[in-house]
């Protein structure tokens, strides 16, 4: 884990001069799953295709295993990719779909049989070696895909968004496949999602991206109790952080802007709480009901309650919350030391 | 109850005969009954003011096949049909290819390669008259720059039929690129991408990957290609009327010879009922045995 294994150093691309991704750095240990997230057009299939080599950087220097591979061709940087769209042959049957890329690389029959039974055993594919992509479902084409992806055994593995097309209970048993494959087979995984419940739950490190440039790089638990400014804040966790002007809570007029996590949230007695909002909509969640809160100073207040909850809209609330549990950002929207002294 | 679904299965019926018949009618009167009377009339000798037509069975035929000039006309057809379809393929998707890919002008040369189907087959044969005339045309005037010595391309049976041949290419390349080119635009760019990834050079991902997707196009074009190499006989007006000495006369010419020239319609009946034959057969073949081997998406 000491020396990175992918290594992204500055690495910019521009489209006739439109930004694409400015900035990138990047250092992945040897079999972590990273994931970029981020919002639609925020650079991060960018990052991902420049890692490829589907794309060239305008700047910058890409290594992978200590090797300098920033113009070397997509086949030359020993990795694979599974596509969105998964990108299967359509007339090709299963097996030649995963053995295509052994076939090209001159890999000789008995071996090659050997390389795909493997890898179509660890995907749950066996008996389906005849078929064609046409003639399976979408999780069926989607693990075709993996087994493409790790039969040559290559040490680092690419996803674009590879659950975007799955159904919701489909995607979250999947997820649990891909993060097995991953640690069972040691690869390091570069994952492109914009799901950040996918990101947070799978990966060892994420990458928040937006406007092509990195917000923060860190564990899950990091950007989700550490949050490097007021995007990170609002784009991870579900409910995502409330932001409140600092001016409303007193003591606190330092900080431009405060935050606080659904969770850290509590009900107060009447004429003891802190905050005085008054009650938007209720989602019911089965365990737990998140209740929209709206205050004049605050956007995105939500209070997480246990089990059902059917309170009125429009009636007033008071809430509660203690001192650790905010987070503070200045004027430019980053982070900030605690204003009375103590880090946070 | 079962009054209203008497009703029901009787007006479906006469919907549905309402939407068959525009095509049902029209096939009838241009393609079913001109074949049945061919067949028809290739059945009876010819009539003349001495010797009323009669019935002769398959005489016709037999005459057919104990003429030379029969022989001679299919062989060049043969030879026609077997040059003509593989090279206007060939061409035709070389040059989808290479317009499909990332060049400057694209629109221009796409344009400039299809520029040859929007020509009737007349002017295309026209213009084909200014390259092959002999000491005017375009080709003897850039042999005579190297010193060759003028050649009658049309003129002579070695190279007449030859000659037609390479118009006919010319005409449909282009129209059959415009096919492959559409076809090519709907093979998603991450196909080409995942073959990147996996190694693929250029000629593996060609061979192993657009070609076979391009297979339903292939067959479609082979079709029509061949079904214009028995119709396509425009040209042959303006540039070799058949000649010389038959050389580059091709079977519908004939056919046209016989009816319209020496105003034999029986006999020109039942060559038209061997075309027919042949080209029923080879088309069954191709829809049988290639459609098998090619995917569909």
């Amino acid at each position: 884990m000491s020396e990175a294994f992918v290594e992204v150093q500055t690495v910019a691309k521009r489209w006739n001069g439109q930004l694409g991704v400015e900035q990138v750095s990047l250092s992945i240990p040897r079999g972590a799953f990273v994931a970029l997230l981020g919002p639609s057009g925020c650079g991060k299939s960018t990052t991902l295709r420049l890692l490829s080599g589907l794309e060239l950087p305008d700047e910058g220097r890409i290594m992978i295993d200590g090797r300098d591979v920033t113009t070397a061709a997509p086949s030359e940087r020993n990795l694979s990719m599974v596509f969105q769209s998964y990108a299967l042959f359509p007339h090709l049957s299963v097996a030649e779909n995963v053995v295509f890329g052994l076939k090209v690389r001159k890999v000789k029959a008995a071996e090659r049989r050997e390389k795909l039974h493997r890898a179509l055993e660890i995907t749950g594919l066996l008996g389906y070696e005849a078929r064609k992509p046409g003639e399976l479902s979408g999780g069926q084409r989607q693990r075709v895909a993996l087994a493409r992806a790790i039969v040559a055994n290559q040490p680092l593995c690419l996803m674009d968004e590879p659950l975007s097309n799955l159904d919701a209970k489909l995607r979250a048993s999947v997820r649990k496949d891909i993060k097995k494959l991953q640690v069972d087979l040691g690869i390091t995984v570069i994952y492109v999602t914009h799901d950040q419940t996918e990101a947070m739950s799978m990966a060892d490190m994420v990458v928040l991206m937006k406007d092509g440039r990195i917000q923060q790089t860190g564990a899950p638990e990091d950007l989700y109790y550490r949050s490097a400014n007021t995007f990170v804040a609002e784009f991870v966790g579900a409910p995502p952080m409330a932001l409140l002007e600092g001016a409303a809570i007193p003591g606190y007029e330092s900080a431009s802007t405060i935050g606080l996590r659904a969770e850290s949230l509590h009900l107060a007695e009447p004429g003891k709480g802190r905050l005085t909002c008054r009650v938007s909509e209720c989602e019911f969640l089965g365990s737990e009901t998140f209740v929209g809160l709206t205050h004049p100073a605050a956007t995105g207040l939500t209070i997480s309650m246990p089990g059902l909850r059917n309170i009125p809209a429009g009636e007033e609330l008071e809430i509660d919350f203690a001192d650790d549990d905010l987070h503070f950002f200045d004027a430019g929207g980053n982070r900030m030391r605690h204003p009375n002294g103590a880090t946070v | 109850m079962a009054t209203h679904v008497n009703i029901e299965r009787r007006r479906q019926a006469i919907y549905g005969w309402l939407l068959l018949s525009p095509a049902a009618i029209l096939l009838t009167a241009f393609a079913f009954y001109p074949s049945m009377a061919t067949l028809w009339t290739s059945l009876f000798s010819r009539g003349t003011r001495r010797k009323a037509s009669e019935f002769v069975g398959t005489g016709n035929y037999a005459d057919l096949f104990a003429d030379p000039t029969f022989w001679k006309v299919a062989t060049n057809n043969l030879i026609y049909a077997g040059a003509t379809i593989p090279i206007s393929i060939a061409i035709a998707l070389g040059m989808a290819l290479w317009a499909n890919s990332r060049i400057p002008a694209r629109g221009f040369v796409r344009t400039a390669y299809f520029t040859p189907t929007v020509l009737p087959m007349i002017a295309a044969a026209n213009l084909w008259l200014f390259f092959y005339t002999p000491g005017l045309g375009v080709l003897d005037q850039i042999g005579a720059l190297f010193g060759l010595p003028s050649v009658n391309w049309l003129g002579q049976p070695e190279t007449a039929l030859w000659a037609v041949i390479i118009v006919t290419i010319w005409k449909e390349a282009g129209f059959f690129m415009i096919f492959y080119l559409a076809a090519l635009q709907t093979i998603p760019e991450d196909l080409k991408e995942a073959a990147d990834i996996e190694g693929a050079s250029r000629f593996t991902y060609t061979r192993r990957i657009v070609l076979p997707l391009l297979m339903p196009t292939t067959l479609f074009i082979m079709v029509n290609a061949l079904i214009n190499s028995v119709k396509l006989i425009d040209h042959l007006f303006i540039l070799t009327k058949g000649g010389p000495n038959d050389a580059s006369k091709l079977i519908l010419y004939y056919v046209w010879e016989m009816a319209f020239a020496f105003f034999d319609a029986p006999q020109a009946a039942a060559m038209t009922i061997l075309i027919l034959l042949v080209l029923g057969i080879v088309a069954g073949v191709k829809f049988t045995i290639l459609d098998k081997r090619t995917h569909y998406q």
